[in-house]
């Protein structure tokens, strides 16, 4: 299996005099895989998600290289003339984050400043734009870095954070259609209502008018997965997307997020400090731990033959329906 | 002796212009040194039963008896003394504190407030409460910001232990933390529970994290008790629609142990 993106000693720190958030980690994400990444508070798991998706702040600093292979070949519900599609040819993008681009170094390198609007690494969340983004995409000379949104899906924890609170929820979802898949605005709502129907909104027709204050903190993470995957990304990264939910709504939620990624293709990043959560969905586990990759291995392997003993470690603390009750162990009764 | 026992307790909200209830005749006990956990759903009620139990909100029908009197018939300076015997630790403990204070300063004002302690003594019991949940006594000049969400929990901890409660509740108390600290503020909470005959009323959402502590469960479905009974028993075995739903949704390792 090829591998969708290749990660090569990245580095990330915060602060000029900070610790390093990640410290060279290197990771190979194989094309249609679901790899999880778990690791507790610090670990650096949300930073090589935000890292992947280029939605670190220009202030971070960033070294190692992020590799991409994806071939530019639009998804079938793509209706644009290829005359107005930026350049299609599979390519292999590379970035150099040892230099994240900012409109300044890029101008002073002769780069187009309109390109630099609408990179990943400018922090776009998931495609939504303001008016002029779309003419300004359309302007993009090159095509070689994935674009959030469009190659990139990403759902965040807190789905009440990630949408807009004063627009109805059809409008965000269709506006990431629009942006990325060249659509009118009726075809792009005629999208949003199938993307509802797909993360089985119930009645998806008025939910398309409802604000997401409306919404129970499920349906607005099922509204968030319809924006993230509107535009067809090869990529889906979800980070920490059910903990804010219940047991019975993240049950749900994964089980969505594992047929959406089947029936898409979708390679998966899963962000999780749920090693046992993490182990039902994924292939493959990446285990974090201060910003380094101590582990990974197959999901079996993994939680029955873990490496390392910090592994093993969390997978004791796991308190499942079969451990051994604290109590006991303790031997207290009332 | 029951420490609490809560008699067809109801609340009602409105959602959208209808009332809806959020609890609709709950009843249950807790011993001394029990933990009674409540389960259930988002929006089956756990919370608005806590705050009932606290009376940060007064419900709309039903009877609290704690400590063996009528909870809901005290009120004013009556009900402030009696809250020194009824504590919480809620799920953010950043949200709880006043993140400026110090950590002796968060101590110090249950033992000020509730006259436990003299202005003179108040150093040296500030200084055995940390020690008491594992913390160095040297931590109480940080600042509630600058030590750690484990170490902030253990401080909520001891705040809640400084007034020598006879129940505490714990809403969602361990949810947050990483799961290594989440098994040692379990431990404590099990040693402090047994020393000092804490009951707890222990809210989760988890059946893993209330099958390891809890004595009892109460599932509880849109407000209403939909089973209860031992913990393991009910884990093990649930009955409801909903005690079912819970177990089949809780992620499980299947691991070859030694």
């Amino acid at each position: 299996m090829t591998a969708l993106l290749s990660i090569r000693d990245l580095s990330v720190r915060y602060r000029r005099d900070g610790v390093e958030a990640l410290k060279g980690l290197s990771l190979d994400v194989k094309t249609g895989e679901r790899l999880a990444v778990i690791g507790e508070s610090g670990s650096g798991k949300s930073t090589l998600a935000l890292a992947v998706a280029g939605l670190l702040a220009r202030g971070v600093k960033i070294e190692g290289t992020v590799e991409w292979k994806i071939s530019r070949s639009r998804t079938p519900h793509s209706f644009a003339p290829p005359s107005v599609l930026p350049d299609i040819s599979p390519s292999r993008g590379e970035i150099e984050l040892s230099h994240p681009p900012s409109p300044i170094l890029n101008a002073a390198e002769g780069e187009p400043a309109a390109e630099l609007l609408i990179s990943p690494l400018e922090g776009e969340m998931s495609g939504r734009t303001e008016g002029g983004a779309v003419e300004r995409q359309l302007s993009h000379p090159r095509d070689t870095i994935p674009l959030l949104g469009r190659d990139i899906g990403f759902v965040f924890q807190d789905p009440s954070s990630s949408l807009d609170p004063v627009m109805p929820v059809g409008k965000q979802i269709a506006e990431v259609v629009r942006t990325h898949l060249k659509l009118s605005w009726r075809d792009s709502y005629t999208k949003a209502k199938t993307l509802l129907e797909r993360v089985r909104i119930p009645d998806p027709d008025s939910v398309l008018h409802t604000y997401p204050h409306q919404l129970s903190g499920g349906q607005k993470q099922r509204v968030a997965i319809a924006a993230a995957i509107a535009a067809g990304p090869k990529l889906l990264i979800a980070d920490e997307a059910t903990s804010a939910l219940d047991t019975i709504v993240q049950a749900e939620i994964v089980s969505l997020i594992r047929q959406l990624v089947a029936e898409d293709g979708m390679t998966l990043l899963f962000i999780s400090h749920d090693i046992a959560l993490a182990a039902t969905l994924a292939d493959r586990i990446a285990v974090l731990r201060h910003g380094e990759l101590i582990e990974l291995g197959e999901t079996r392997q993994i939680v029955e033959a873990p490496r390392r003993a910090y592994t093993r470690a969390l997978l004791d603390a796991h308190l499942g329906l079969d451990a051994e009750p604290l109590l006991d162990r303790q031997g207290a009764s009332p | 002796m029951t420490v609490l026992a809560v008699s067809n307790l109801a609340k009602r909200y409105h959602r959208g212009g209808k009332p809806f209830a959020a609890v609709d005749d709950v009843s249950f006990k807790i011993n001394p040194a029990e933990t009674l956990a409540l389960a259930g759903p988002s929006g089956s009620g756990k919370s608005t039963i806590a705050r009932l139990v606290l009376r940060l909100i007064e419900p709309d029908a039903g009877r609290i008896d704690f400590e063996g009197a009528d909870f809901l018939a005290v009120s004013g300076a009556a009900l402030r003394a009696r809250r020194a015997r009824l504590q919480m630790v809620f799920q953010d403990p950043l949200a709880a504190f006043n993140p400026r204070a110090t950590v002796a300063r968060v101590l110090d004002d249950p033992l000020r407030i509730h006259g436990l302690a003299s202005r003179a003594e108040r150093p040296r019991h500030i200084a055995a409460l940390l020690e008491r949940v594992g913390l160095d006594p040297a931590l109480a000049a940080r600042a509630i910001h600058e030590i750690s969400g484990g170490q902030r929990q253990r401080v909520a901890i001891a705040r809640a232990i400084a007034t020598r409660p006879s129940l505490v509740v714990l809403d969602e108390a361990v949810s947050a933390l990483d799961v290594s600290v989440r098994g040692q503020i379990l431990e404590l909470l099990l040693d402090l529970q047994r020393q000092e005959r804490i009951a707890y009323l222990f809210i989760s959402h988890d059946l893993g994290v209330i099958r390891a502590v809890a004595h009892r469960v109460v599932i509880l479905d849109a407000g209403r008790i939909a089973e209860s009974g031992d913990a393991r028993a009910v884990i093990a075995n649930p009955q409801s629609a909903i005690g079912k739903a819970l177990v089949a949704a809780t992620p499980r390792l299947t691991r070859d142990r030694p």
